[in-house]
């Protein structure tokens, strides 16, 4: 009897280890799984924060006046910093990658007295400007070799708590690509010496306001359905089905779907007008049997069956198999970045697989446009004198306090790079100033 | 019947003939295809035209296939030294005048391409000066090389959307993946969506990397499961979200209400359910 009791107590204690074992087990699974996060937030950010480092020191060189480079100059030291903060979190202290830093603390610091300096009386010197030239080639560098470690770790699912424990161990078997590819990081960066000293996302942040612009008669859900039928091109109105949007929603909706025969649809439309606001089209895009060319005509057409009229070509790329258009409303020949509209097409027949309106609709109206203060030539005088203006025209922006402005355009090269850049037709003012960002290069996979 | 015999045969012989010249890579003249190419366009036309832009001088970027401004600059001077009207497109009479001004190798051009050598195509210079050592080890790689051999060389580079790597575009893809991989397509556009309307958004991270990796923010990074290698569609639907699509109407939070553990959630003001995901402000 004793003996049955004593079986039952240890086996009861040897599940309970067991449970106990497990739940242990998971708890520090789960715990490696969250420090590992940490570092893969902090590495990327990194990578993140070097690429805007990178774009900004090359807009600082297109840039001109006080107003602009101020602040400018105060964000990248910001970006200095908040890379310099990246580099803290990763488990590299056994690895040497104090040049880095050093370097990182020379933009730094270069970019905080400059910034704080009355730019007005004391413009940037021509040494200056050379010390940020090779700033910028530098931190080109060494993003291009970060942006390879990142693919490698991205591609073969590095983890940084292999590397700590490489690191820790000393370990020379275990896989240390991303050691190695910090290592020539540093290498890179070494290249550049003290003796040298002596820029945003495209994206435009637009202000949130309400969607004044739409306007029409309320459309019932029927409506919203034959309307969808007919951009969908489904020939069956029963495989589509359309909800309502609900509270949240900062402008009603209706969505309408459908799934079939390997195409799906999407798309949303304004209760106010009927208005088509995005529409997704998905199915499988065979190889490009139009050009991008004729894509784009293709996209025209379909503006022009929207009635959206005076839309005009802004960019146009090709991502594979399609293209991607963004059109913009020109009125009196002003170009109004605010009215944007993406439409995307197959580039193996032509159809459209998608239309983007929210931007336009916010943000369409017909405007009063003052008569330009400054004539091109004026406004071109204000624009850096090292930067080769190739075009330019008239063009309505949203400018960073959110208030929409009237500008001349102008794009120029510097260097290897295009920037767009807007001054104020009234007042002269830089706007903003864009550099535009070209191709990337593919990966060699057989590093 | 013998008549119909020779004309077979001679059918024969000129498929043949007709058919030699494309088959030993001899063809005497390379030319553009009819296209018209513009601004944004990538793929075989517009690694001639960088070559034969480069032959004449007026192209001094990399030789990668895909027309950014570089190529657009140097098409726009050529356009203007040619006496043509300057538009910056490649059509009809530009490329005839490429032609006729500028040479194209396109044997040596793919070549290099296909070995991954840094390379320039400049009129005048031997072909040898053109070419620096490095690019792909030849190693190991050869047979791969040789398959390649006949297929036409892409291009180097691709297009990547304003403010975006391909880095950044392969983490979102992952997240995307991680979490929505069930969902009909617009529902992973509207996961991607959420994490730019994030990234936006004052009271989230300001970057695609601290957005996703926030703590407790996605489950599909609490459980390891991001790391699970992303499908095409998940690439598409971060590209269409880059590119402006938003079909959750601005959400900055989404949650699957079978699963939804937090009473708070359920407060949030909803817009919309996609598949089985409700996107809420």
């Amino acid at each position: 009897m004793i003996r049955w009791i004593l079986i039952a107590v240890l086996a009861l204690a040897v599940g309970a280890t067991g449970i106990w074992g497990y739940q242990e087990h998971q708890e520090k699974n789960a715990i490696l799984v969250q420090a590992e996060n940490t570092y893969q937030r902090s590495f990327h950010d990194l990578s993140y924060h070097m690429d805007l480092l990178h774009d900004q020191i090359g807009t600082t060189l297109a840039m001109n006046t006080k107003e602009r480079l101020s602040p400018q100059l105060a964000d990248i030291w910001r970006l200095t910093s908040e890379a310099h903060n990246d580099v803290g979190q990763l488990p590299l202290a056994l690895l040497p990658f104090n040049k880095t830093e050093e370097f990182l603390s020379d933009i730094g610091d270069f970019s905080y007295n400059t910034a704080i300096r009355d730019l007005e009386k004391d413009p940037l010197t021509d040494g200056e400007v050379n010390n940020l030239e090779s700033l910028y080639d530098k931190s080109g560098e060494i993003r291009d070799e970060l942006r390879k470690v990142q693919h490698l770790v991205l591609e073969n699912n590095l983890r940084w708590m292999d590397v700590q424990l490489a690191l820790a161990t000393n370990d020379k078997q275990a896989d240390n690509t991303i050691v190695d590819g910090f290592k020539t990081v540093e290498k890179t960066v070494e290249g550049y010496t003290e003796g040298n000293l002596g820029v945003s996302m495209t994206g435009t942040s637009n202000k949130k306001h309400e969607y004044q612009f739409l306007n029409g008669e309320n459309i019932n859900k029927k409506q919203a359905l034959k309307k969808a039928q007919a951009l969908f091109e489904v020939r069956d109105a029963s495989d589509i089905k359309i909800t309502k949007s609900g509270d949240g929603a900062e402008v009603a909706t209706y969505s309408a779907s459908f799934h079939k025969a390997g195409r799906d649809g999407y798309m949303d439309m304004s209760v106010k007008g009927g208005h088509p606001l995005s529409l997704i089209i998905n199915r499988e895009v065979k190889d490009p049997g139009i050009s991008l060319n004729e894509g784009m005509n293709k996209a025209e057409d379909y503006l022009k069956d929207l009635k959206m009229e005076d839309m005009e070509l802004f960019q146009s790329s090709q991502y594979n198999n399609v293209g991607v258009y963004n059109f913009l409303y020109t009125q009196e020949d002003v170009r109004m970045y605010p009215d944007s509209v993406q439409v995307k097409v197959a580039l193996d027949n032509g159809d459209v697989l998608g239309f983007t309106s929210r931007d336009y609709y916010l943000n369409h109206k017909e405007r009063d446009l003052p008569d330009p203060e400054l004539t091109a030539e004026e406004a071109k005088d204000k624009v850096n004198h090292n930067v080769k203006i190739q075009e330019n025209r008239l063009a309505v922006i949203e400018n960073d306090s959110g208030e929409e402005v009237l500008t001349h355009e102008f794009l120029g090269v510097l260097g290897d790079d295009t920037y767009r850049i807007f001054i104020n037709a009234s007042n002269g003012a830089e706007e903003k100033v864009e550099k535009l960002q070209g191709a990337e290069a593919k990966f060699d996979d057989a590093v | 019947m013998r008549f119909k015999r020779t004309v077979i045969l001679l059918f024969f012989t000129v498929l043949l003939v007709a058919g030699m010249p494309s088959a030993d890579g001899l063809r005497p003249v390379e030319a553009f295809s009819p296209q018209v190419i513009q601004h944004g366009a990538s793929g075989e036309d517009v690694i001639e035209l960088q070559a034969r832009l480069q032959y004449l001088g007026f192209y001094n970027g990399k030789i990668d296939g895909v027309f950014g401004w570089g190529t657009y600059w140097a098409l726009r001077n050529f356009q203007y030294e040619f006496g043509l009207e300057i538009d910056g497109m490649a059509g009809t009479k530009t490329k005839q005048k490429l032609e006729k001004a500028s040479e194209y190798d396109k044997g040596f051009v793919q070549e290099q391409i296909r070995k991954g050598k840094k390379f320039t195509h400049y009129g005048g210079t031997p072909k040898e000066q053109q070419v620096k050592n490095g690019g792909k080890e030849q190693t190991g790689k050869k047979e791969n090389e040789q398959k390649d051999e006949g297929t036409p060389a892409e291009p180097t580079a691709v297009n990547v959307p304003g403010g975006f790597s391909q880095n950044d575009i392969r983490l979102m893809a992952n997240a995307v993946h991680g979490e929505a991989r069930g969902e009909p397509y617009e529902g992973k556009v509207a996961v991607a969506a959420v994490i730019l309307n994030r990234v936006e958004s004052p009271t989230f991270p300001n970057t695609v990397s601290g957005v996703i990796f926030e703590p407790r923010a996605f489950t599909a990074v609490a459980d390891g499961q991001i790391w699970l290698t992303p499908n095409e569609s998940a690439e598409q639907a971060v590209l269409d979200a880059i590119n402006g699509w938003d079909p959750t109407g601005e959400a900055t939070y989404y949650f699957n209400p079978n699963t939804a553990t937090s009473d708070w959630i359920w407060s949030r003001p909803q817009i919309k359910q996609i598949g089985k995901h409700i996107f809420c402000m």
